[in-house]
């Protein structure tokens, strides 16, 4: 029952992707040159709840259900990382027309073809595991 | 009010249920990464015997397949009880730009050129999909995270790595829309 509460979470999470349409080809591409504001809509008022969000955590100490601090990890500091991972990263999410949430969501679209996509990111991310030592970080 | 819902949702309101997504994760003590679990699934699969890097307690991950499970279902939720079968109404610009590009206007959410599972027969359509992933897999985990680790939590933390990650997301994307997109079709 404990991890109910993450599937219901994850439900919602699907639902939005999908009526928002942010797991459509079609938005991603219309983000990507520039033609709507539909997509940095979504993503921009997420993040500025977000910040409000961030701010308010850390400002009144809040704690999550268990009574613990709720923390954040600031991530390293490094630009090759970032820049050359996000780039890769992003060839394939215009390719695809899915970042790794909406290539699941999808799949629940009865999309079958992601399951493909899905195979790939996995050997993708399998292989960075294997070469990660001799990658600029 | 099925209805309601069953229309495509404003971007403001898209954006706020994704915020409370976040924060619903936070309330239960997780932060919102949805790439990980692309590396707990290689780890479950037993990487980890050979991999360093899968080497890992992911048993203590389970909270984010379970995650991971709910937006399946949520996405069949959504295509089953709350569509209306409209096609996505993308801007004229777009459309015309993608009917160059040999790409029909939107009959409903996804082109069938490309996910159709005649397409994914072809060979274009294969590697498109595998070559696709791939590169989003092996790009999250070396950027160490996606659109929602980067993008909205990341950003909302005001990290700087994130902001370069998601300049790297948009010089990805773009190489792709502009460049690697008009040579394949």
């Amino acid at each position: 029952m404990n991890g109910l509460k993450f599937i219901l979470a994850g439900i919602l999470f699907g639902v939005v992707m999908s009526k928002s349409e942010a797991i459509s080809w079609f938005r991603i591409q219309e983000m990507f040159r520039f033609q709507s504001f539909h997509m940095y809509g979504i993503i921009g008022t997420a993040v500025v709840l977000g910040v409000l969000m961030v701010y308010a955590i850390k400002k009144y100490k809040l704690r999550d259900f268990e009574g613990n601090p709720i923390t954040f990890t600031p991530k390293e500091m490094s630009v090759a990382r970032y820049l050359i991972g996000g780039s890769v990263f992003g060839l394939g999410w215009a390719l695809t027309g899915a970042c790794p949430g909406p290539l699941f969501v999808n799949v629940g679209h009865g999309y079958w073809a992601f399951l493909l996509a899905i195979l790939g990111a996995l050997a993708g991310t399998f292989t960075y595991g294997v070469i990660k030592d001799r990658l600029p970080h | 009010m099925l209805e309601f819902l069953s229309q495509p949702w404003p971007w403001y309101t898209s954006g706020f249920v994704i915020a409370l997504v976040m924060f619903v994760l936070l309330f239960f003590g997780k932060s919102f990464g949805f790439s990980s679990n692309l590396r707990i699934i290689c780890a479950a699969c037993g990487a980890g015997k050979k991999v360093k890097f899968f080497d890992f307690d992911w048993r203590a991950q389970t909270w984010n397949l379970l995650f991971l499970t709910g937006s399946v279902i949520g996405g069949y939720v959504a295509s089953e009880y709350l569509s209306s079968g409209e096609a996505v109404q993308i801007s004229q610009a777009t459309i015309e730009d993608l009917s160059a590009l040999g790409i029909a206007v939107p009959q409903g959410l996804q082109p069938a050129e490309l996910f159709s599972l005649e397409a994914v027969f072809t060979l274009k359509g294969f590697l498109m999909l595998l070559l696709g992933g791939f590169a989003i897999g092996f790009g999250t985990r070396y950027a160490g995270g996606c659109t929602s680790g980067h993008a909205i939590s990341g950003l909302s933390n005001l990290q700087l790595p994130s902001l370069i990650a998601v300049i790297g997301f948009f010089i990805g994307g773009l190489f792709t829309t502009w460049v690697i997109l008009p040579l394949i079709f």
